[in-house]
């Protein structure tokens, strides 16, 4: 199975995976979407993470615990950002990221 | 314990010890007490160094010490006096002293106020006690900045314009110096960043050609050197009385005094070379401030522009390069600053009363002010350099000095800084006669306030300043002159 | 015996001055004045001790009874403080000390009750300190100091009435015009200093210093007499010469004693004083600077004297008078030579000097003692009072008689002596002089006439004589003006030391007589009693006489220059220039500052999503760079 599907067909899913992510982070302008976007350029390195690690040094973990540990962090980061976008949207009661441009309130 | 770190110490003190009290009554008695030791120990400075001299301890620097501070760098906490130095202390005292009586009644934020003031007077201090090029630069940059904050917030009319362009000129002018400092310290190589020591190196006159402008315009900024004067009007017209008298008075005299002590005194070949150009530029604002002067209408400025006047003479006289001329200039900056800072406290104590500062809303203040209007009478004759005050001694040394060079170009700019005697008692008499002189303007001014204890003791003490310069000046010129010995001898051997 | 004790009379009156002066205004009645007085009277009498004890010694030699260095310039030049004693500066100090005693008393009674009486001593005090220590300088930088300080004196009391706009400008004008005449001398100062290495009077004028190396030259002329031409500048500023005269007529607006003791007698006979005491250098070092000296004085003597003839104001009349009769000094100083009978005209000079002191302090002390009485400046609003004021008329006369030149009064003898001196070196000189005197007398007379005779002014109070305090001191001046010219006063002073025998040349002295009592006639007819002559005369001259009644329109034309010119088109710019140039300029490079920042501020908006394009462009731009770079 491994044979079956070769490397580089893998990474263009994660390259354009990855671009999507930034292409919305780029274009959305809720903020939750970017977060999304953001979530989803994460997770494309999470695959390239594991792509590379079984197809380069298979017998090691080292690429599968990094995935744990962005994934880990993402939701940690998930959480902060959400936090900061109720906040926000308390303040200002919007969450456009163009509403966001100073550090005042 | 060492009187120069002393001398640092109690205004540190001072401006510590006011952080921890409340009522305005506290706030000033700490800052009179702090700065009547101060004026005393100065007293001590004098009378110590003048002893020291008398039994023949001829070393350049007297009292000194020094602490390691960055030793991978060669910076040192050197500190020592020469002559000049002890008269620019002694000159600071009294200023100080009598600025903090000529702001005894600072209603607004008075603690930070005086914190501001005295932590100025610091550095201003620890800059004329310093011997190491970078500590100097250090204090010079901490008496700056509180100005910037004394202006802005404690200032009157465009004072945020004034405070910042104030400001942002002098830190113009420091930028020029760090570029010139450096430049001294990485050419001569020697790991340290005592002037004593630079000055016994030998400087390639090409790297000089380029240090010297920068260090000269660099402190002539803050010594109103034409063109970069312009601060001066605007600065001291928005701030407040006591800052007008430091500012003029002290701060002003940092310029002249780096010029001298490090410009002219490691780059001496430069100097020679180059004084020419200066030397037009400060002829030209000799009279060109004191022409100026005759159609301002606001006191300060009026004060402001003839500073400009004054504090040419004394660049002019710097480089004239001559032990004559240098005295007369290091002269002309203690009686500039005991006269200027005169000014602005009468000034100061006359706003309080009239509200105002142009001359021509004002007359017969003689009437309803005597005491006050004789004082700003004084002080105009100690301008328009009359014999007895400290103006002449000054301005006579300095044209003397400048007689002494053969040349033509020399001649004529001398011939063109003491035809500026002659515009300074147009302006001055013009503005007694307008101000003090004349029929009483208003009927309310004769419900003026009369002279108030502080008042006094602030113009009396300046007033005594210029009178003993005025009337016995022979051992204040002596005390300087042998100071300028290692200074102009090494302009002279080339 | 020594003269240390000389110093007390410098130190005296400056005493004086301190105690009144920080006394202002608390000092109880009239102790102020009193105080000045003994003060000065202490003075007075110290300086006759000096004056029997030098010239009883029978040596000419100088003295310098005190010196003390005040301040060092560098190794060779330095200011000393100093009393030199010598011939003319102990003539000076007589005169000085008694006419300030004079004036002294006078002023008890002619400023009694006004504002500012401890002032008024205080500054008075002053002038005679500085005018005391300008005389007994040692070296021409001491004199420079009192010089100032004598200015200053002046200047405030000239402006003793500061509530009174006239007097304000007047005192400002004083003190400007003579600032300006002190440059020259400051810069002639420099000049003598650098070439002779030296202020001091002592080898100045000393005999080997004539022979001084200065070869440098300028404009054709040695700097030597450039130099000495400055210091004379210096001197006629002082002295009123034409053209820095402008200040005197105006600087009546002081207290009349003020005018009596500093703008008569003492203060502006200062530039004689400073040409006399420089004679020798002057005489050998620069003889052309002394053509200057002579042709300036002989022009001044003429033109004031012509003002002098048209003016209304007492007190104008008496500073025309003034002037004019200190161009006589100066024409004097002008023609003499150095040493023996040449130097005639330095001894006329001198005893000049001293007799017109007297008088002319009299005329003013007179003129003082009218307007107390009359209340007016005004001739005009004058006449008859011969009636109301005979102790003023004939002391008044007295002093007419002397200053017009008739025999045997003081000024006879002095004025013969400068006419003598005239026409033996230049005929057009001594005709000058000639005319001069017979227009001095002229109107001396008509003022004379015009106030004691005339028609009888009716007065809204009747005027009465001054209380003795005032015609005391008048009366002791008046012995002054007749018996002073007798002095044999050549045997005292001359150029060079060496007694110089008095002699009255009587074709000269008649012819100056006769001239001065044609005047007196031509006075006595025309104002002795109203008459349309004058008014006729005066028509006949036209535009001459309405420009001699404007002082010739130098006030409008040193306006024109000052104001017009200085301010305007100098000051004015200049101060603009600096605000809207030079100021505009540091205001530009913070606009340029500004602008630029303001620019690239856009960059830093805030907007996320821009900052992370950026941030991704950039990172892709490098790896690319790193890409390429690699290949």
């Amino acid at each position: 199975m491994i044979e079956s599907v070769p490397l580089n067909q893998v990474l263009i899913v994660t390259t354009l995976m990855f671009f999507i992510g930034v292409y919305g982070f780029l274009t959305r302008k809720n903020l939750i979407t970017m977060l999304i976007s953001v979530e989803l350029m994460l997770n494309a390195v999470n695959l390239n993470f594991v792509f590379f690690d079984r197809y380069l040094f298979p017998g090691k973990l080292e690429g599968h615990f990094f995935s744990l540990f962005i994934i880990a962090i993402a939701a940690a980061e998930a959480a902060v950002a959400i936090a900061i976008f109720i906040n926000l949207y308390r303040n200002i009661r919007s969450i456009n990221v163009e509403d966001v441009n100073e550090m005042k309130n | 314990m060492n009187l120069l770190i002393l001398h640092i110490a109690v205004p540190s003190l001072t401006a510590l010890a006011i952080m921890f009290v409340s009522s305005q009554r506290q706030v000033r008695t700490i800052a009179a007490t702090g700065m009547s030791i101060q004026l005393i120990q100065s007293l001590v400075l004098l009378y110590q160094f003048l002893q020291e001299r008398m039994s023949g301890n001829n070393a350049e620097v007297l009292f000194t010490q020094s602490f390691v501070w960055y030793p991978s760098l060669g910076i040192n906490f050197d500190i020592g006096v020469d002559g000049i130095a002890v008269a620019m202390i002694m000159l600071t005292s009294i200023v100080i002293f009598t600025g903090v009586f000529a702001s005894w009644e600072v209603n607004n934020l008075y603690k930070e106020f005086f914190i501001s003031l005295i932590v100025l007077a610091t550095g201003v201090y620890g800059f004329f006690v310093s011997l190491d090029l970078f500590v100097m630069f250090l204090f010079f940059e901490l008496a700056v900045i509180p100005m910037y904050l004394l202006i802005g917030i404690w200032g009157s009319g465009p004072k945020e314009y004034a405070a910042m362009k104030l400001t942002l000129m002098l830190m113009g002018g420091s930028a020029l110096l760090v570029v010139g400092i450096l430049g001294v310290y990485f050419t001569a190589n020697i790991e340290t960043f005592n002037i004593i020591e630079l000055s016994k190196q030998a400087f390639p006159i090409e790297m000089q050609r380029i240090f010297f402008p920068l260090l000269f315009i660099g402190f002539g900024v803050i010594g109103a050197l034409f063109p970069f004067h312009t601060w001066s009007p605007d600065g001291h017209s928005s701030a407040p009385t006591a800052v007008s008298m430091l500012h003029a008075g002290v701060l002003m005299k940092l310029g002249g005094y780096g010029c001298l002590k490090v410009a002219i005194f490691l780059l001496p070949e430069a100097a020679n070379e180059m004084s020419w150009i200066f030397l037009i530029l400060t002829s030209i604002s000799v009279l060109y401030g004191a022409l100026a002067t005759i159609v301002q209408t606001d006191l300060k400025y009026i004060n402001a522009y003839s500073s400009v006047s004054h504090c040419g003479l004394v660049l002019f006289g710097l480089l004239m390069l001559n032990k004559t001329a240098s005295n007369g200039a290091v002269l002309q900056m203690i009686s500039h600053g005991l006269m200027t800072a005169l000014f602005f406290a009468l000034i100061g104590m006359l706003y309080s009363r009239t509200h105002t500062r142009i001359i021509t809303q004002m007359g017969g203040l003689m009437k309803v002010l005597p005491f006050l209007s004789v004082c700003y009478v004084i002080g105009g004759l100690a301008s328009l350099g009359l014999p007895g005050l400290s103006g002449f001694v000054a301005e006579m040394t300095i044209f003397v000095g400048a007689f002494q060079h053969n040349d033509i170009f020399h001649r004529v700019a001398t011939i063109i800084a003491v035809s500026s005697i002659v515009v300074t008692a147009v302006y001055i008499l013009r503005v007694v006669g307008m101000l003090l002189m004349g029929p009483v303007r208003s009927e309310e001014y004769n419900n003026f306030p009369k002279a108030k204890w502080f008042e006094k003791v602030a113009t009396v003490s300046l007033i005594i300043g210029i009178l003993v310069i005025g009337l016995a000046p022979l051992w204040l010129s002596t005390m300087i002159w042998d100071s300028l010995g290692p200074i102009v001898d090494k302009l002279v051997l080339k | 015996m020594g003269y240390q004790y000389t110093i007390w009379i410098l130190i005296l009156p400056i005493v004086a001055f301190v105690i009144n002066g920080l006394g202002s205004g608390k000092l109880p009645g009239k102790i102020s004045g009193w105080i000045a007085t003994v003060a000065i009277g202490i003075s007075a009498f110290l300086s006759y001790k000096t004056a029997f004890q030098f010239f009883g010694s029978g040596s000419h030699e100088k003295i310098i009874a005190v010196k003390t260095t005040w301040l060092r310039f560098n190794e060779g030049l330095q200011i000393d403080m100093g009393i030199l004693l010598d011939p003319i500066s102990i003539m000076m100090l007589v005169v000085i000390t008694t006419v300030s005693l004079m004036v002294f008393v006078y002023s008890q009674g002619y400023m009694k009750g006004e504002k500012g009486y401890d002032r008024y001593f205080a500054f008075l005090s002053l002038f005679s300190f500085s005018m005391l220590g300008l005389v007994v300088a040692t070296n021409l930088f001491q004199t420079y100091m009192f010089w100032e300080l004598v200015g200053v004196s002046s200047y405030l009391l000239i402006g003793f009435y500061y509530d009174k706009p006239a007097a304000v400008a007047a005192s400002k004008k004083a003190f400007i015009v003579t600032r300006f005449a002190d440059l020259g001398f400051l810069i002639g100062i420099l000049i003598i200093s650098f070439y002779t290495g030296t202020f001091d009077f002592d080898i100045l004028t000393r005999p080997e210093a004539m022979t001084l190396p200065v070869t440098a030259t300028f404009l054709g002329l040695s700097t030597m007499t450039w130099a000495l031409l400055l210091v004379f500048m210096g001197g006629a500023g002082k002295s009123a010469m034409f053209p820095l005269h402008i200040w005197l007529p105006d600087a009546m607006e002081g207290p009349t004693p003020v005018s009596a003791l500093i703008h008569a007698a003492t203060m502006v006979v200062a530039g004689v004083y400073l040409v006399a005491r420089l004679f020798p250098t002057y005489s050998v070092l620069a003889p052309d600077a002394l053509e200057v000296v002579a042709f300036i004085g002989a022009f001044t003597t003429l033109f004031a004297a012509v003002i002098a003839c048209t003016q209304f104001d007492i007190k104008r009349i008496l500073a025309f008078s003034t002037m004019s009769q200190i161009g006589y000094m100066m024409l004097a100083l002008g023609v003499s030579g150095y040493g023996g009978e040449e130097g005639l005209g330095y001894t006329a000079s001198l005893f000049h000097l001293f007799t017109h002191a007297f008088f002319k302090a009299l005329l003013f002390l007179g003129a003082g003692s009218i307007i107390h009485a009359v209340h007016t400046n005004d001739i005009r609003e004058m006449g008859g009072l011969r009636k109301y004021q005979p102790i003023t008329h004939i002391l008044f006369l007295i002093a007419c008689l002397a200053i017009a030149g008739i025999p045997p009064f003081a000024g006879f003898f002095s004025k013969d002596e400068i006419l003598a001196a005239a026409f033996a070196t230049h005929p057009i000189y001594y005709i000058i002089g000639t005319l001069v005197a017979g227009l001095t007398a002229f109107y001396m007379f008509r003022l004379y006439f015009i106030v004691f005779w005339g028609k009888s002014t009716s007065y809204t109070h009747t005027p009465h004589e001054s209380p003795v305090i005032m015609t005391l001191p008048m009366m002791i001046l008046g012995i002054g003006s007749v018996v002073a010219g007798l002095i044999p006063f050549g045997s005292y002073i001359s150029s060079d030391g060496v007694p110089l025998k008095g002699h009255i040349d009587w074709v000269v002295a008649t012819i100056s007589v006769v001239l001065a009592l044609v005047g007196i006639l031509i006075a006595f007819k025309f104002y002795k009693t109203e008459s349309a002559k004058p008014e006729a005369i005066s028509k006949s001259f036209g535009a001459f006489y309405r420009s001699a009644l404007s002082k010739f329109y130098f006030d409008e034309l040193y306006i024109a220059i000052t104001k017009g010119v200085i301010f305007r088109f100098v000051s004015k710019p200049l101060a603009w220039f600096d605000r809207n140039v030079i100021d505009a300029f540091m205001n530009l490079i913070a606009a340029i500052t500004n602008w630029v920042s303001s620019q690239i501020k856009e960059f830093q908006s805030g907007q996320l999503q821009k900052y992370a394009f950026i941030f991704i462009s950039g990172v892709i731009i490098i790896l690319l760079s790193f890409l390429y770079a690699n290949q």
